[in-house]
């Protein structure tokens, strides 16, 4: 084991598999001579060169549909979105070309693309820069939605994400970039994709999280999601708690609580309490955004009235 | 056709000109036939017609390598079929049955050929032109001298992705072969009316992107003309942006009531059918008499005919197939 940041783990994971395959390559703006935007491809250009780690102009509809062109004509692209904030410029690439392609072709064309940057609230940057996707993109079929949390779970995912032949959308997180985790040394450590983590266990209550310190469930992968460790943990404890970031309408939340009614009602001893972000555009006010973000008290409270007990 | 001499007829065998009638004629009597079928209800959703358009497809399409790609726009049969999708494949795919291309998951605008590289229809106006850019960058990557030719028309250089990769393209030297369409009217609105530009091919050389305009109504000006932007891509000199004026002698889709141009107008282009023009020329330089081409159009006339058949007898996929290929899986 060694200590990892999430985003040194998220450089080694991009390094070891473009050593591997010559035909991964990570595109996308100020990657390579800026060494990312978040530093994050920090050394990848000294390593690889010009060819394989390469700055786009500042034009996200047109490098993303690139990366589809590119992954359809034989190679495995990375794309790098600053922010997926910014991918909404490529909002058509992302799903109508990435996602759909193999469907409509009748399986002829694969789409082996990674989509990967910072997704969610960051600090202070107010609406147009804090936006969480997971929902959007979880809801759409033909691709897998990824949302790791630790350092190895990034790695891990990252390495799996850019071998699987379909597109992958990989949710990253700003605040986390710098912080440390214990991660296996050994190179091929692979996270499957579609697996939750049990991160501790308990009895009284179900908690189900992804990219922030999940206590119970850490769901890692939103597409697939894994249901299945949801429901085996809501029949132990027969009390459920979703937590997110983004906004609750239409949330990730709530497509767990309508898998766990439609699978274990019988199981419930309480309805499902979702913990999400205001349904408001980020605010810039540094008490409005703590206000507008889910913390301890929020979960602490939401466990609380699930168990009845105030 | 104009009385020029046209290199590429002296270069080209009397067998693969004679062809470039059939290829036309296909794609005519597919459509014409294909139009039928929608009115039948064989065909249904959005079907938009390639006729008049002919010898750009033809043209085009016969100076590209077996390993380069062929992207196109939703208006794709005329591609299709000029790149060599079997006709019974393509007809079978508008019918929606298993044994279309796409196996019936894509319909008129998503026509697909992996084995001879024809990467699709696609449904989002000027979508496609990042792909195709794409695939020309994985083309350089890999050092192999394909190069890819993307058609679209005059409406899709509006859309600020054409622009984005029109950049890109150039910036990094792809070899992407970019076709305009030129039809004089995206959708309902003429030219004039949307573009600040008229003069299409002028807008890739702000690029620094080389460019022709060609009459796109004459199949051998295409074939030259196409034959030019091939070998500048080859030679590692970066993209070409071709445009092609040509008309297209229905509406837009089978939905459209053409109200925005007049009958008159629609004439005067009909006179330049392109493949009446071209079979006058085989007659007139004796490279095909009257008969052969009557032969050709039966035999073309059959060919269409036996699709249908093919595709009214075909499966329509199973229930099963509503979950295959959402996901690849791992070799």
């Amino acid at each position: 084991m060694v200590q990892l940041t999430v985003r040194e783990a998220l450089r080694d994971a991009m390094a070891e598999e473009m050593r591997a395959d010559p035909d991964v390559f990570l595109m996308g703006e100020e990657v390579a001579e800026y060494q990312g935007a978040y530093k994050v491809s920090q050394g990848l250009l000294d390593e690889f060169g010009a060819g394989r780690v390469i700055d786009t102009p500042i034009t996200e509809a047109g490098f993303a549909g690139i990366g589809v062109g590119a992954a359809m004509g034989g190679l495995k692209p990375i794309v790098e979105f600053m922010t997926f904030n910014f991918a909404m410029q490529a909002m058509d690439h992302l799903i109508n070309s990435a996602a759909k392609t193999l469907y409509m072709s009748g399986g002829l064309v694969p789409v082996p693309v990674v989509f990967r940057g910072p997704n969610g609230a960051a600090a202070r940057v107010a609406a147009q820069h804090s936006q969480c996707y997971a929902s959007w993109f979880a809801h759409v079929p033909g691709w897998r939605v990824v949302a790791p949390y630790s350092a190895g779970d990034a790695k891990g995912l990252l390495k799996a994400a850019i071998r699987d032949p379909n597109p992958v959308v990989f949710l990253e997180n700003e605040l986390l970039y710098g912080q440390s985790f214990e991660v296996p040394a050994d190179g091929e450590h692979l996270v499957p994709i579609g697996k939750a983590a049990v991160a501790r266990t308990g009895s009284d209550v179900t908690v189900a999280a992804f990219s922030i310190m999940a206590e119970v469930i850490d769901l890692r992968s939103l597409r697939p999601l894994d249901g299945e460790a949801v429901l085996a943990s809501v029949e132990k404890t027969n009390r459920l708690v979703t937590v997110e970031e983004g906004w609750p309408f239409a949330g990730i939340g709530a497509e767990i609580a309508a898998l766990v009614m439609e699978n274990a009602f019988d199981m419930l001893d309480a309805p499902v309490g979702r913990v999400s972000g205001a349904d408001v555009p980020m605010p810039y006010a540094a008490n409005l955004e703590a206000a507008a973000l889910p913390g301890a008290a929020d979960i602490a409270n939401a466990v609380r009235r699930v168990c009845y007990r105030g | 056709m104009k009385t020029t001499t046209y290199k590429v007829a002296e270069q080209l065998d009397k067998a693969t000109l004679v062809d470039f009638y059939r290829q036309m004629a296909l794609l005519r009597v597919f459509e014409e036939r294909a139009a039928e079928q929608y009115m039948l209800g064989k065909i249904r959703g959005f079907l938009h017609l390639y006729i008049g358009q002919e010898a750009v497809a033809v043209g085009a399409i016969h100076a590209l390598g077996r390993d380069d790609y062929v992207t196109t726009h939703y208006r794709d049969h005329g591609h299709a079929l000029a790149r060599g999708l079997s006709v019974n494949a393509v007809m079978a795919e508008l019918f929606g049955k298993a044994t279309g291309c796409s196996k019936g998951m894509g319909g008129s605008m998503h026509l697909f050929d992996a084995s001879l590289n024809f990467a699709g229809g696609y449904a989002i106006v000027a979508g496609h032109l990042p792909l195709s850019t794409g695939m020309g960058f994985a083309f350089n990557y890999l050092n192999d001298n394909r190069l890819v030719a993307t058609f679209f028309g005059d409406g899709a250089l509006n859309e600020g992705e054409a622009h984005e990769v029109l950049n890109m393209s150039a910036l990094w030297n792809l070899p992407v072969v970019f076709i305009c369409e030129n039809n004089l009217y995206g959708m309902g609105i003429p030219l004039s009316q949307s573009m600040s530009n008229t003069q299409l091919h002028k807008m890739a050389e702000s690029y620094g992107i080389a460019s022709a305009q060609v009459d796109g109504m004459d199949v051998l000006a295409v074939r030259e003309a196409a034959e030019t932007a091939v070998q500048h891509v080859r030679s590692g000199n970066g993209p070409y942006f071709l445009e092609a004026r040509t008309y297209r002698f229905r509406g837009h889709s089978m939905a459209d009531p053409v109200l925005y141009r007049s009958k008159d107008e629609e004439a005067e282009y009909r006179k330049l059918d392109p493949i009446a023009q071209y079979g006058e020329w085989l007659l007139s330089s004796k490279m095909a008499t009257q008969k052969k081409l009557d032969a050709i159009s039966a035999e073309v006339e059959k060919q269409v005919e036996e699709s249908i058949a093919f595709a009214e007898e075909s499966p329509f996929p199973s229930p099963e197939d509503l979950y295959r290929n959402v996901y690849a899986q791992l070799p």
